[in-house]
């Protein structure tokens, strides 16, 4: 025997070798195939924003736990790096440098430090610096500079609004769907990505491919996306149907503005998001009605993101409320 | 589409090393080291003294109560201490220490007894024999056997179910076992059929073991009232709850117990040991031992003597290698570790792991990132993080209404968790605290 003491430890003996730093790096590998789309589509400013609000997120956790909270640091686990990729994901290619640094600081200090770190958040960090700087900075959070093809610098992108954008201030002035219709992309270009609107929401595809790796490597289950999107799809074509000229096919609802990249990154963050699968689903749906809710009535054209907000504020209460059913407590277990 | 129970479980590596590696006969021991609590509930009676000489199978401990059992001597030879010993518990255990007289015949006896078919006892007979002779469960709980086959009136038991899951990784005991003495378990199944009026019997085995399965379906070809049922490959299939779930869709209620749903299950080896004990008269002395572990020489099963120290095994494969960091009497995930090889073989060890540097470590347990990891793989339907957090704020009573008791420490949750925390410790240690404070209370 070695000079190495046995080990009386308690079993199980083994583990599987899944770690909680595996998981987070399989999120940032799922959401490389939209950066690169992003990069395509906005060019240098993609970069930029990216760049910015990662290494500012970085910077900020690490700062925070090595002066104020006084305890080892975590950088490395991931975590502040996928904060910082979804936040520049949810931002414009021009967004000031400045802005950018804030909402990072936001993201990580106020939804994340103040919580207790990793794991006591209750708000999806990278979500609550996007929203902090839409009600902030409203002017430079709407103007979208719109896809250039091969787009290499900031300067000649033209800004101009969303597809949601356009079709909430169409309507807003009369205008009909048809009307509307000639003013946006089209289904196809929404679902491949050449359009206008934050970084990491332009490429269905690519967004839905990082998606379905995710779920492949049990990072995440199928649940949330795809309970969310039905809804907002089943919604928004009920809407659709009663009154076409006044209301957007679910397909561009789908395909346009954040409600893939909600779906598949955004309310499926682990640490926000219900711990059963029943949970799951009802926070799905919450969310996808929401979304829709505030797509139609509210102020903003977008509502994943502040649907995604609410919810989390309601996970606690899922988690709650729809536990996984006990063994054996179905009472008429008898013998059949 | 195969059985297996819906709600949870894991699918660790097996590295069922030893799966075709037959059951060799281990060397008669110097001395056994047989602990008197061996089984679930009062430890027995010591009923020998020092010096005093003893043959096979002789009792030298004895049932003290209703869930206890006696023990009987392994070899023949002389009683030389009554003495605490650190057993697999952990702590230091009342032992009686036999040397093994190597000039006497008896211990030197073949024990591959001819295959006897006919029943000769009465039902009563055969349920009084098992419990004289010292049968437990040996999948591991040792439950004393004739209390689980203590059928009373109002019990409509329907169902015999015979646990040939073996599902912890590494262990190929069980599945030896079904490969060399199908014959026998066949014979113990029909003794128990007749002996407690159960007209169904269904033989659960996983589908890793595919060999005993066509075996056992070749068998019983003609056999009426017995059916194998090959299930999916899930830890803990072997889990007596899980295994009725899987098997009959029905489920134990809370607190409840497998007679409640009409079902006695009985571990493969158990049957065999009832096999024995009834054609052959032979109570329980030995039992059938995986030593294994991907660094040793030598892995195999053995027939081991009980209260062979574990040492001796060891030696058998190859002694331990130098990179040894754990000892574990039992399965990994649900065995003990063990601190040395003094350490004796009892009727609940299934296997003996040995566990290498690399693998022994434990990594640093992380935040809780709430990936409901450990819900989702939860048979029971708990949840183990929160469970684990009841613990550590000292929350016992919140614990008891969130079912903490009826966790079967499978350790699913630890073995999942990305964060590595230690759910399981937190979980155990919540249970013993909430026992004791309840035994306070009456
Ligand atoms: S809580 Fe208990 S029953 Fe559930 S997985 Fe953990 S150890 Fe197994
Ligand atoms: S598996 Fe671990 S990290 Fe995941 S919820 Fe359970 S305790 Fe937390």
């Amino acid at each position: 025997m070695s000079n190495q003491p046995i080990i009386i430890s308690a079993s199980p003996h083994v583990h599987s070798d899944r770690t909680s730093k595996k998981l987070m790096y399989d999120v940032v590998i799922a959401l490389i195939p939209a950066f690169l789309v992003s990069l395509y589509v906005f060019g240098i400013g993609a970069l930029i924003v990216t760049s910015v609000a990662v290494i500012s997120c970085l910077l900020f956790e690490f700062l925070i736990q090595k002066y104020l909270l006084k305890t080892t640091t975590t950088i490395s686990d991931g975590s502040a790096l996928i904060t910082g990729i979804l936040l520049a994901f949810n931002l414009p290619s021009n967004l000031p440098v400045w802005m950018i640094i804030v909402g990072s600081l936001v993201a990580i200090a106020v939804a994340k430090f103040s919580f207790g770190g990793l794991g006591f958040n209750v708000f999806n960090p990278a979500l609550v610096g996007r929203v902090f700087l839409l009600i902030s900075f409203p002017v430079q959070m709407t103007m979208w500079p719109t896809a250039v093809e091969n787009n290499t610098t900031i300067a000649d992108a033209v800004t101009g609004a969303t597809p949601l954008g356009i079709i909430k201030e169409g309507l807003m002035y009369g205008e009909t769907m048809t009307e509307i219709g000639s003013k946006i992309p089209s289904s196809i270009d929404l679902f491949l990505g050449i359009t206008g609107g934050s970084l990491g929401e332009m490429s269905a595809i690519a967004l839905i491919l990082g998606g379905l790796f995710l779920i492949i490597r049990k990072v995440i289950t199928w649940h949330i996306p795809v309970t969310m999107l039905v809804t907002i799809a089943v919604m928004t074509a009920i809407f659709w149907l009663l009154n076409p000229e006044k209301n957007a096919n679910p397909l561009i609802h789908l395909l346009s503005g954040g409600a893939i990249l909600g779906a598949f990154f955004m309310a499926t963050d682990l640490v926000t998001s219900p711990m059963t699968k029943k949970g799951m689903v009802i926070f799905a749906i919450s969310i996808g009605i929401l979304t829709v809710v505030i797509r139609k009535f509210g102020a903003y054209p977008e509502g994943v993101s502040f649907a995604i907000l609410i919810m989390n504020a309601f996970v606690p209460l899922i988690n709650k409320f729809f536990k996984p059913r006990r063994f054996g407590s179905r009472i008429k277990s008898k013998i059949v | 589409m195969q059985k297996t129970f819906p709600k949870g479980g894991i699918h660790p590596d097996e590295n069922k090393i030893t799966s075709a590696k037959a059951i060799k006969k281990l060397a008669l021991p110097k001395s056994v080291y047989v602990p008197i609590s061996q089984h679930i509930g009062v430890p027995s009676e010591i009923v020998v003294e020092r010096k005093v000489k003893v043959k096979i199978g002789d009792i030298i401990a004895k049932s003290s109560g209703f869930v206890s059992t006696n023990i009987h001597s392994p070899v023949a030879g002389t009683v030389t201490k009554l003495d605490k010993i650190v057993d697999s518990s952990g702590y230091k255990r009342q032992c009686i220490v036999i040397r093994t007289d190597v000039k006497d015949p008896s211990n030197f006896e073949e024990n591959d007894l001819p295959l006897k078919k006919e029943i000769e006892l009465s039902p009563k007979e055969i349920l009084k024999r098992i419990n004289d002779h010292g049968i437990v469960g040996l999948g591991g709980a040792t439950f004393p056997s004739h209390v689980k086959l203590n059928i009373k009136e109002d019990n409509k038991i329907d169902h015999l179910i015979i646990n040939g899951v073996e599902c912890e990784p590494y262990l190929t005991a069980d599945h030896r076992l079904m490969l060399e003495k199908a014959e026998e378990i066949l014979i113990g199944i029909k003794i128990l059929m007749y002996a407690t009026h159960i007209e169904s019997a269904i033989i659960g085995i996983e589908n890793n073991k595919k060999n005993a399965i066509k075996n056992f379906k070749k068998l019983t070809r003609n056999e009426r009232g017995i059916e194998i049922a090959a299930l999916r490959v899930k830890y803990p299939q072997g889990s007596e709850k899980q295994l009725i779930k899987s098997l009959l869709k029905r489920e134990v209620p809370k607190n409840g117990l497998p007679l409640d749903v009409g079902v006695i299950v009985q571990n493969v080896g158990t049957i065999y040991a009832i096999y024995e004990a009834i054609q052959y008269n032979k109570p329980l002395t030995e039992r059938v031992v995986t030593v294994t572990g991907k660094s040793l020489k030598d892995p195999s099963n053995f027939w081991v003597k009980i209260g062979t120290p574990v040492k001796d095994l060891i030696d058998e494969v190859g002694g331990l290698p130098e990179d040894t960091r754990k000892i574990v009497n039992g399965g990994p995930m649900m065995g003990k570790a063990i601190k040395n090889t003094d350490v004796p073989i009892t009727k609940g060890t299934s296997g003996i792991l040995v566990i290498s540097e690399e693998e022994a470590e434990r990594k640093k347990s992380k935040n809780c990132i709430r990936c409901g990891e450990c819900v989702f793989v939860c048979p029971m339907g708990l949840e183990p993080h929160l469970l684990m957090n009841l613990t550590e704020k000292r929350m016992y009573e919140k614990a008891v209404s969130e079912d903490i008791k009826t966790c079967i420490e499978c350790g699913s949750c630890s073995y999942v968790c990305p964060s590595h925390r230690p759910l399981l410790d937190y979980i155990r240690f919540g249970k013993s605290i909430i026992k004791k404070l309840e035994t306070n209370k009456n």
